[in-house]
Parts: C-alpha cells; sequence; structure tokens
C-alpha cells in the first residue's frame, strides 16, 4: 500500500475538491486540502506529496504565487493545473510557473487518474486546449533572436496537433509511429520550450497577468 | 431589464460636471442650428426669453453702436451651447460654418474699426479695442473647453466618430493657445497705453511672478483634485462593470439554478440546464471576442456550440489562428457544422474539434469516438456527409477525407486553401 500515490488537492471549492476526492480518492491516498493559498503552502511542504492538484484561481493569490512558493521547497512535489478557465493567459502562466501540465475540470475521472500518474512519474500532461495554446503561441514567424527554445520541431508540431485533435498519448502514437516513451518524451520537450521560451506572444500572455 | 435599471442612475452620474450634464435640458437656452443669421444666438436667447426673435436682434443691433452689443454678443456665443441634434446631418456642418461666421464678423469689425480710424477717432490708445479683443480671446478658450466637454459626452454616446480625435484636439490646442494669446496681448496693450513701455514690461514681471507663486501655492491641491477625481471616475468604471456582472449572473446563473430545483427529478433536463448555462457563462467571461460573421474561429464555435445545444452533447473545440471568414472558408464552417451534427448524431463519446487557419491552408479536424462507419456503405438518409460534406468542400476547391475504424470513431479532415490575398 505504500506506493500508492500521495496527492493534494488545492481548489477553493469544497465541492470541487469532494468530487475530486471522490473520483481519486480509491486509487491515491489524498493527504491534504486546501482552499487558499497560505493553507495550500504549508499543507505541501508539510506532506511532501507526490502530486498536487492546483486550482489556477485560488483566493490570496492564484497558482502562480503556491508555485513560487513550492518548487525549491519541495523538490519531489509535481504540480498538475486543474482549472475551469479558458483564459489562455491564465494556463500558460500556470504552465510557466512550474505546473507540469493542464487539464480542465471537464475531465473523465479515468483520464484525470492517467493524468495523474502520468504526472508523478514525471512526465507532460497537456489538454487538447493547452496544445492549441501552444501551436498558436510558436505558430507564425519565430522570434527575431532565433533560439531553439523558441521554435518546435516538425515531430513536436505533428505531435502537438494530433493532442489538438483530441488524440491520447497512445493514439498519438500508433498515428505517427511512434513508442508512447517517444511521445512522452516530444511532450516533455515542448513543456520545457513552454517554460523557458521568451517568444513574444509567450511573453505577452504572462504579461498579461501580470507575472514575467 | 434589470441590468438597463441598474446602469442608468450610474450613467447620470458619471457625467461629473453638472455643466454638462445639463447643457441638454429645454429650460437652458442653446444655439439652435436653424434659423440663424450669424451664430444664432439672438435666436437662442429669443426662444429662452419667449420674446420674438426681431426684438432682441434690434436689442443686440442697438446696444452694438454702444459698443457693449458686441461684447454680450461674444460673450453670449461663447456660453450657449450649440443645441446639437446628433440625428441631423446638418448639426455637424454648423460648426464648421460657425467659423466662418465668426472670420465674417471679425473682418466686419476690422474694418469697422480702420473706418472709425479714418474719421478720427482713436480707437487704439483707448480701452475699448484691447478689452473687446481680451474678450475674445477669453472667449475663444471658453468655447473651446466647452466644446471639448461637448464631445466627451458625445464620444461616449458613439456619435462623434466622424470625426479625427486627433485633429480635433490639435484644432482644439491652437484655439486655445490663440486665444490665451489675445488676452496677453490685449493686457499688453492696455497697460501700455495707460504708463510707458517700460514700467508696463515692469509691471507684467511683477505679475508674472505673482503668478508663478500662486502656481506654486495651489499645485498641490490642484493636483490632489485632479488625483481624487480620476480615482472617482475609475471607481465608478468599477462599480459599473460590477454592476453588469451582478446583473448577468443574475440574468442568467440564478435563474438556471432556479429552473434547476424546480426540476431536480429530471436528471436529464437538470443536466441540459446546466450544460446550457455553463455554455453561456463561459462565452460570456472567455469569450474570443471574435465577430462569428467574419472570424473563422469564432464561427467554428459559435457552429460547435449550436450543435451541442441542439443534440445535447459535448464538443471541445480547439481553434489555432484565425482568419476572416471568405466563401470557401464559409463553406468550410457549413461542412464543419454537418461533420459535428454526424458526429453527434451516429457517432457519440467525446466530440472534439480541431481547426487551425494557416497563411495558406485553412484545416478542420472533427473526431467522435463512436463505432465508426464504412463510408461505402452509407445508408440514403446519411447523404448529409456525401453532399453536405464531400461535395461542399470540393466545389469551393477543397477537399474532405473520412477516417473511420470501428474501435476508435470516426475523424473528418476538411481542408481548404485560402486564396493568396488572404496570406498578406
Amino acid at each position: 500500500m505504500s506506493d500508492r500515490l500521495r496527492v493534494v488537492l488545492v481548489d477553493d471549492h469544497a465541492m470541487v475538491r469532494a468530487g475530486v476526492r471522490a473520483e481519486l480518492g480509491d486509487a491515491f491516498d489524498i493527504v491534504g486540502e486546501a482552499a487558499d493559498v497560505p493553507a495550500a503552502v504549508s499543507v505541501i511542504t508539510s506532506t511532501h506529496p507526490d502530486v498536487v492538484l492546483l486550482d489556477v484561481h485560488l483566493p490570496g493569490g492564484d497558482a502562480r504565487a503556491v508555485l513560487d512558493a513550492c518548487l525549491n521547497a519541495v523538490p519531489g512535489t509535481r504540480f498538475l493545473a486543474l482549472s475551469v478557465s479558458d483564459a489562455p493567459e491564465d494556463v500558460v502562466a500556470t504552465v510557466r510557473g512550474g505546473a507540469r501540465g493542464y487539464v480542465t475540470k471537464a475531465i473523465s475521472g479515468e483520464d484525470l487518474l492517467d493524468a495523474v500518474r502520468r504526472i508523478a512519474e514525471g512526465d507532460a500532461v497537456f489538454s487538447p486546449r493547452l496544445a492549441g495554446f501552444v501551436l498558436d503561441a510558436f505558430s507564425g514567424a519565430p522570434a527575431e533572436r532565433d533560439d531553439e527554445l523558441d521554435r518546435l520541431t516538425p515531430r513536436e508540431l505533428e505531435v502537438m496537433r494530433l493532442i489538438a485533435r483530441g488524440y491520447t498519448y497512445r493514439e498519438v502514437a500508433s498515428e505517427l509511429v511512434l513508442s508512447i516513451k517517444t511521445v512522452e518524451t516530444h511532450v516533455s520537450a515542448v513543456l520545457r520550450k513552454l517554460q523557458l521560451s521568451d517568444r513574444r506572444e509567450l511573453a505577452r500572455w504572462a504579461a498579461a497577468r501580470g507575472v514575467v | 431589464m434589470v441590468q438597463g435599471l441598474s446602469l442608468m442612475p450610474d450613467r447620470v452620474c458619471r457625467r461629473d460636471d453638472g455643466d454638462v450634464s445639463t447643457a441638454y435640458a429645454p429650460v437652458r437656452a442653446s444655439r439652435p442650428v436653424h434659423g440663424r443669421v450669424v451664430a444664432g444666438v439672438a435666436a437662442g436667447l429669443a426662444g429662452n426669453l419667449r420674446l420674438p426673435l426681431w426684438v432682441v436682434r434690434a436689442a443686440f443691433i442697438v446696444l452694438a453702436f454702444a459698443g457693449i452689443g458686441l461684447v454680450l454678443y461674444a460673450v453670449f456665443w461663447a456660453v450657449l451651447p450649440l443645441d446639437v441634434d446628433p440625428a441631423d446631418p446638418q448639426a455637424a456642418s454648423a460648426r464648421s460654418a460657425d467659423t466662418l461666421r465668426l472670420l465674417a464678423l471679425a473682418a466686419l469689425a476690422v474694418g469697422l474699426g480702420l473706418l472709425l480710424t479714418a474719421v478720427g477717432v482713436n480707437l487704439f490708445g483707448g480701452t475699448i479695442v484691447p478689452l473687446i479683443v481680451a474678450v475674445f480671446g477669453a472667449a475663444l478658450v471658453w468655447r473651446q473647453t466647452d466644446d471639448e466637454q461637448r464631445d466627451a459626452w458625445a464620444d461616449a454616446a458613439g456619435q462623434a466618430a466622424r470625426r479625427t480625435a486627433g485633429t480635433a484636439a490639435t484644432a482644439g490646442r491652437w484655439r486655445i493657445l490663440i486665444g490665451i494669446a489675445l488676452v496677453v496681448l490685449a493686457l499688453i496693450a492696455l497697460l501700455a497705453s495707460r504708463t510707458n513701455p517700460l514700467e508696463a514690461l515692469q509691471g507684467l514681471a511683477i505679475a508674472m511672478l505673482l503668478l508663478a507663486g500662486v502656481a506654486v501655492v495651489a499645485f498641490p491641491w490642484v493636483y490632489r483634485a485632479y488625483r481624487a477625481q480620476s480615482e472617482q471616475r475609475r471607481a465608478l468604471i468599477r462599480s459599473e462593470e460590477r454592476a453588469e456582472i451582478a446583473a448577468h449572473v443574475h440574468d442568467s446563473v440564478l435563474q438556471t439554478l432556479t429552473l434547476i430545483q424546480r426540476n431536480a427529478d429530471d436528471p436529464a433536463e437538470v443536466n441540459r440546464l446546466a450544460r446550457t448555462e455553463e455554455r453561456a457563462l463561459r462565452s460570456w467571461l472567455y469569450a474570443p471576442t471574435g465577430d462569428p460573421e467574419r472570424s473563422f474561429a469564432a464561427a467554428i464555435q459559435r457552429e460547435a456550440t449550436e450543435v451541442e445545444t441542439s443534440y445535447d452533447t459535448t464538443i471541445e473545440v480547439v481553434t489555432v489562428g484565425d482568419c476572416l471568414l471568405d466563401a470557401g472558408l464559409g463553406a468550410t464552417v457549413a461542412a464543419s457544422r454537418e461533420a459535428m451534427v454526424n458526429a453527434a448524431k451516429h457517432g457519440g463519446g467525446q466530440i472534439s474539434v480541431y481547426a487551425e487557419c494557416r497563411e495558406d491552408l485553412a484545416e478542420v479536424f472533427v473526431r467522435d469516438r463512436g463505432d465508426g462507419f464504412d463510408l461505402e456503405q452509407i445508408p440514403e438518409d446519411r447523404h448529409g456527409v456525401r453532399e453536405s460534406i464531400i461535395g461542399r468542400m470540393e466545389r469551393n476547391g477543397g477537399s474532405a477525407t473520412f477516417r473511420t475504424t470501428p474501435t476508435a470513431g470516426t475523424e473528418v479532415h476538411l481542408r481548404m486553401a485560402r486564396a493568396s490575398e488572404g496570406a498578406s
């Protein structure tokens, strides 16, 4: 039993936490819940969970504040953003802040279980919507400074397009005749570029949220 | 209704300057656009005082010979607002006509002055000419500030789009500068006529020093008042926004919640209500602010929402890039709708729509997780696929391909090359 993943839920709506707990409780140990930024920080730093499900909008700051406070304090913990927000700047700011993925709250219980497992293994989880944002941000002319971080490889573009079309990693793998592991590597590479690139479009999204 | 009512008081008090908000009240005199000889001052006064027009005009003419009439006329001209009817196309030209008449009147005044000088009356040594010039300059400044307030009001009402703000602002600044220069020149002339030029200069310097002192002392108050006013305005805008959100939440969300409680025993109806409200709220909060009549992405989004509502399903739409709709893209949107309807009716599971607009190509993928079907064995009632999707795309120079497997559902792929002018 000790190898069950330990998960913390951070969301300001008790109903959402209860729903997620009901969906995940059988498979994972929910070791803590929090409804705002300070509570989240103290729960995460005291329990050292494997995965934190993090709402993008929280009272007393947003997901970014939790990420800033926790990323260095609990190096083993990985964060998955869970939000109803469709606004690209919210999502991109959270992922750039250190979350390893983003899923909407409309995600099915099964997909959420899968996403948490992937995140715990160190993979990135892209919802179709996040893949769309990435394609939007990295499309068009590359930035003036032609940094490797500022452009996606043709393979990464293909993977992102298929994810945006609603393909699962497994379906992407069979479509492109790759192993699932290779697909995961491509997605992780895109995540790294998303977090580190300073393309104008990304900077604009970040600036719209008052973060750099 | 609620929104309108709750916003009404805000709209009124937003015009924090009492002068502007009452400018169109019928009690106050204003200069009419029609039936004017010079600037409509006499007509406006006559209407307000309920006197025959000719009496007022005669009074002005008689007073003009005493000198004071012209001054009075200029002051009224400056103070009385123009009676602008936004629906009247002549109103726009009335203002430029104003300027022309002003020039004509000035020419008349100069001519009269020259005539009087020629006859032997010493105008320039006296006080009358500098006074008139000063009044004229002051009137110019007052008029301009009044115009600016009216423009601000008209802009808020969305009526003053015909003039570009930049040129209007520049012209206004020039008018204010000329007005101030006229006042200063007149005062100098007045001083110079009384004393010798050196003393006049000394007096001017002292006056400047005094003014500078007053400015330094008054600056903090003026600045604070200005800050307070803009802060107040911002607070008003905020409260207006809050009122709008409250009105929206009240209108749609609370009503839907009431409906859900009333239909608590009907899960299908509850589900439908909740989904409809979620879509409405979501599009209100995060709307890709495009116009579905012009924007490709917004049009796809709208079709998806409509299909969701009619077939009680969920469609996840991801759009990348955007472009203006043309005939080909319009056909693509219509074919996408048909594909979504097919997916909702015959497919099942989660439906994903991905629309991408690139410089040379627009693509749409519509995918369902149903059982798939055999394209060769499409029943007659599904000729929608052949006609509305494949036929429509090919007629417009595009293509539609189907990929369907019993395990992974069906994916429709629409491609439409974009016209070259769209790439620019």
